[in-house]
């Protein structure tokens, strides 16, 4: 049975990607049973374990790779593939070192293991979020790879009775340069496994490499067109029943009654489910179960959050901004500078709440038995979906199977277990696996949002119109304190103030506070550029301000004060340079600019504006340069930054989350849109190369678009926008 | 009730209701998961497949409209002269990012290509705007769909 699987067919034509191993079950009790941490689950040892020896037939060196005695690679991938192309970066780090042809890999999702598979960047969570995978992987995955390759090569240089340094690999063999002997890795499987795991290994000098840095295609792309690739929601366990659901429409509510009598008269529908906040219709197929949703009568209790409003929400963020929080940096002082400047400026901005909106709506497949419990599902935090689903299921862990798949969007969504949680809820009283698919409308309803932000700002220049002062302080929920509460300590947590404090640009008085205030009964989640997201449309749109104030350049301005910060200096100059900066443009049209290190990256855009007579904003190009330091695949660098661009852009324009009697407003992509083909700016990217560390990139994008959007609409209108999205009533031709 | 559709050139017995969208008939009946559900209300363009060569949204399309015409899904569109030249553009230009939406866009596209061979801007934005991309790959997809344009 291949369940677990990425296509619906054993092979592509080329980049073969599926699952559903044999062997793979048993190599993982191995891998745990030594417990090795995330780098290396040696296999130190097992060559005495016989059974495993001679049933195998495989060299398993540690938990991320696999290699056949046929010569079949299996990379096992311990950071989701949710479009960031991790499923082809993550492989080119292995295979750059165990010197095998990319495109004939395998590729398997891990399962929930997170000893083996915890990402060291998010603090040993099994979670693929923060545009981290990379940063995680670029050591160990390619020490993985380069320990293997040795392991391979000490084994052929045995049977050749010559010395190892002799030998070379290259395209999956082990060769003899001398003798022009060569031996494939998988005629090495046997006697490789009998080979001690080395100590140290020498990874390639960067004038060594020979993938990283090409632009690899994508393993995941051949499946992703013609059909067969599977994601959660494409899991077809056999006998698998359908089912959608309603969810109390307030947060917090519950079910009072239903009447089910029109329901279970749809034909196809085959049972109703209710639990205390939510009512389920199984059925033979989503039409079916669609149509007997619609045919429900249920009466709500709307609990506590039943008037919950805009203006409560951000009325208790703005009060929040009034009284002192937690303080996340000091530099100086403030309030003396302030006292001393020549000019003040002051300023507040506020961002809304977020959908996440991915394409591929909430959906989780699960079959509960009296002993056990299975989930297909695409999720960016695995163990955390084996230990939701036990503790949902009333299971021990071991007794969970999780199959992960392909995500069909995450953008943070997947970073939580709500719906698994709600799926189990709902399997435990089926009899037979059941695929709880939420439609649309609950996708968008029942989300769990990024957070309203109230942002109160100050500074003071000199006369001159340097900055002298900054004072910040800013009031929303932390997503971390919730998701991981160790992350919170003292009112603070990294995420949450990332973009805020350790700004680039020389500041000699700088105050930062955070006030954490969580929205009465709304979710919020990590969401694209997560604490970013925020804190950069903020800092970058107020140093616009200052520039303003000071009567100077924007770019100019900045470019003034990074003397100090030449990588960060180098991007802005370059996007500034590529996108004509100062050359003229004609009326309502203008070019704002952005600058950020977030993510361990280094990012400005230049983004160009046309503002309609009737306030109608059309991003018409935006220009970036990035420096994230080693570039592992330039490709999907700009892939990815051609994506976060144009996620931003759709929050900039589109993007607002309100509540209205305790209820989202909006439900589907009528009433919370997207970004369209005919909207598209055209988009250039401009890669710094260095060999520095690499840094973060499938989110960076993102959070620097929307203040170069709104500083080119101040550019090209005179109107500063404090608040997203924008509004078009604010920027009509006036007279 | 049971229906009589073709897909693929194949017929297929459906017992099913006359209003079932078309969608669930080729997911959940038939397992024909290529074809993807985005929104339901043919606002995203995810679960666009042609019927008799017209791109059209599979979640708002009653089984019983169908009727003899003929189902082309992303399954098979790789046969049709449109469909192949889209799918090798569709990777030569590396499209693809989540792909989820990417069967809906692939659909949309190789309607347009059967029936204008050389689209201009206007026609790519006129044809693939009902596709939504959360993931942002539309400079891709239009470069693709222009590449195809000058191998037909």
């Amino acid at each position: 049975m291949t369940i677990d699987h990425f296509t619906s067919e054993t092979a592509t034509p080329h980049g073969r990607i599926s699952a559903g191993h044999v062997s793979r079950r048993k190599f993982l009790q191995v891998g745990a049973a030594v417990g090795g941490g995330l780098l290396l689950s040696l296999r130190l040892g097992l060559a005495k374990d016989d059974a495993f020896a001679a049933d195998a037939k495989e060299f398993a060196p540690n938990a991320f790779i696999r290699i056949g005695s046929d010569g079949q690679v299996v990379l096992v991938m311990p950071y989701v593939e949710m479009g960031q192309g991790t499923y082809t970066s993550i492989p080119m780090l292995i295979a750059e070192e165990l010197e095998v042809d990319l495109p004939k890999v395998r590729l398997e999702h891990a399962p929930p293991n997170e000893k083996l598979y915890g990402n060291p960047a998010l603090g040993g969570i099994q979670a693929t979020g923060n545009s981290s995978a990379i940063r995680a992987a670029w050591q160990p995955l390619r020490q993985a790879g380069a320990t293997a390759r040795i392991m391979l090569i000490a084994a052929a240089a045995q049977r050749w009775n010559v010395a190892p340094a002799s030998c070379s690999a290259k395209n999956g063999e082990v060769l003899h340069e001398e003798t022009g002997r060569r031996i494939p890795y998988g005629e090495l499987v046997a006697d490789a496994a009998h080979i001690p795991v080395p100590d140290h290994v020498e990874l390639k000098r960067p004038d060594q490499f020979t993938l990283i840095g090409t632009p690899a295609k994508r393993l995941d792309a051949p499946a992703k067109v013609n059909g067969t690739a599977i994601y959660g929601i494409d899991a077809r366990p056999p006998g698998v029943k359908i089912a959608t659901l309603a969810q109390s429409p307030v947060f917090g509510g519950k079910v009072k009654s239903v009447d089910d009598t029109a329901a279970k008269a749809v034909n196809g529908v085959r049972q109703i489910v209710q639990l205390d906040d939510a009512v389920a219709v199984v059925a033979d197929h989503m039409g079916a179960a669609k149509k007997g949703l619609a045919a429900l009568a249920i009466q709500w209790d709307d609990g506590p959050h039943a008037a919950v409003d805009m203006q409560t929400i951000v009325g208790e963020l703005e009060e929040a901004t009034r009284s002192p929080g937690a303080v996340a940096q000091n530099i100086g002082d403030v309030d003396k500078a302030l006292a001393g400047a020549a000019t003040k400026v002051e300023a507040e901005y506020q961002l809304p709440f977020l959908a996440h909106a991915a394409m591929e709506p909430m959906n989780c497949t699960v079959h509960v038995q009296k002993d056990g419990c299975e989930v297909w599902v695409g999720n960016q935090a695995l163990a955390r979906v084996q230990a939701a689903a036990a503790k949902t299921a009333g299971l021990p862990l071991d007794k969970v199977v999780v199959h992960n798949h392909l995500i069909g969007g995450g953008f943070g969504r997947r970073l939580e277990v709500d719906g698994i949680i709600r799926a189990v809820e709902i399997a435990k009283h089926v009899d037979g696996p059941v695929k709880v698919v939420w439609t649309r409308e609950e996708d968008i309803q029942h989300d769990m949002y990024r957070p309203y932000w109230y942002d109160r700002l100050s500074a003071g220049l000199d006369d001159k119109g340097a900055p002298v002062a900054w004072n910040h302080r800013f009031a929303g929920s932390s997503v971390a304190a919730r998701w991981a509460p160790p992350l919170f300590k003292n009112g603070l947590d990294a995420d949450t103030t990332e973009g805020a404090i350790d700004l680039l640009y020389a500041l000699p008085n700088v105050h930062v506070e955070y006030v954490q205030k969580e929205p009465p009964g709304i979710p919020t989640a990590f969401w694209r550029s997560v604490g970013p997201s925020h804190n950069v449309f903020v800092t970058e749109s107020f140093m616009d301000e200052l520039a303003a104030a000071a009567k100077q350049d924007p770019v100019a301005y900045r470019l003034a004060l990074l003397d100090r910060e030449p990588r960060g200096k180098a991007v802005l100059a370059l996007a500034a340079e590529k996108a004509g900066w100062g050359q003229k443009l004609p009326e309502r049209t203008g070019r704002g600019a952005s600058l950020q290190f977030v993510f361990a990256t280094y990012m400005a855009h230049v983004a160009e504006v046309e503002v309609a007579d009737d306030g109608m904003v059309r991003v018409r190009r935006v220009v970036c340069a990035v420096d994230c330091g080693t570039v592992v695949n330039p490709d999907t660098v700009r892939a990815q930054i051609q994506s976060a661009i144009n996620f931003g852009i759709t929050a900039a324009l589109y993007g607002k989350i309100t509540l209205a009697n305790g209820r989202v407003e909006q439900a589907n992509f009528d009433t919370y849109q997207m970004l369209r083909m005919n909207q598209v700016p055209a988009i250039e990217v401009h890669i710094v190369q260095n060999t520095e560390s690499p840094g973060g990139m499938g989110e960076c994008g993102t959070s620097a678009i929307v203040p170069a959007v709104a500083n080119a609409i101040f550019a090209a209108t005179g109107k500063r926008l404090r608040k997203m999205p924008i509004d078009p009533n604010e920027l009509k031709r006036q007279g | 009730m049971a229906t009589t559709i073709s897909i693929n050139g194949q017929k297929h017995t459906i017992d099913a209701d006359g209003d079932t969208p078309l969608l669930w008939v080729l997911r959940d009946i038939l397992g024909m998961t290529g074809t993807k559900f985005g929104c339901g209300m043919a606002l995203c363009g995810a679960c666009t497949v042609h019927i008799d060569g017209v791109a059209t949204r599979s979640c708002i399309t009653p089984l019983d409209s169908v009727g003899s015409s003929e189902i082309t899904t992303i399954e098979a569109i790789g046969a049709t002269p449109a469909g192949a030249k889209i799918q090798k553009a569709w990777l030569d230009h590396e499209v693809v990012q989540c792909g989820y939406c990417q069967s809906g866009q692939i659909m949309s596209a190789a309607a347009l290509l059967k029936d204008n061979p050389h689209p201009t801007d206007a026609d790519i934005d006129e044809a693939m705007s009902g596709n939504i991309c959360r993931c942002g790959t539309y400079l891709r997809i239009r470069e693709a769909i222009k590449q195809a344009a000058q191998s037909s």
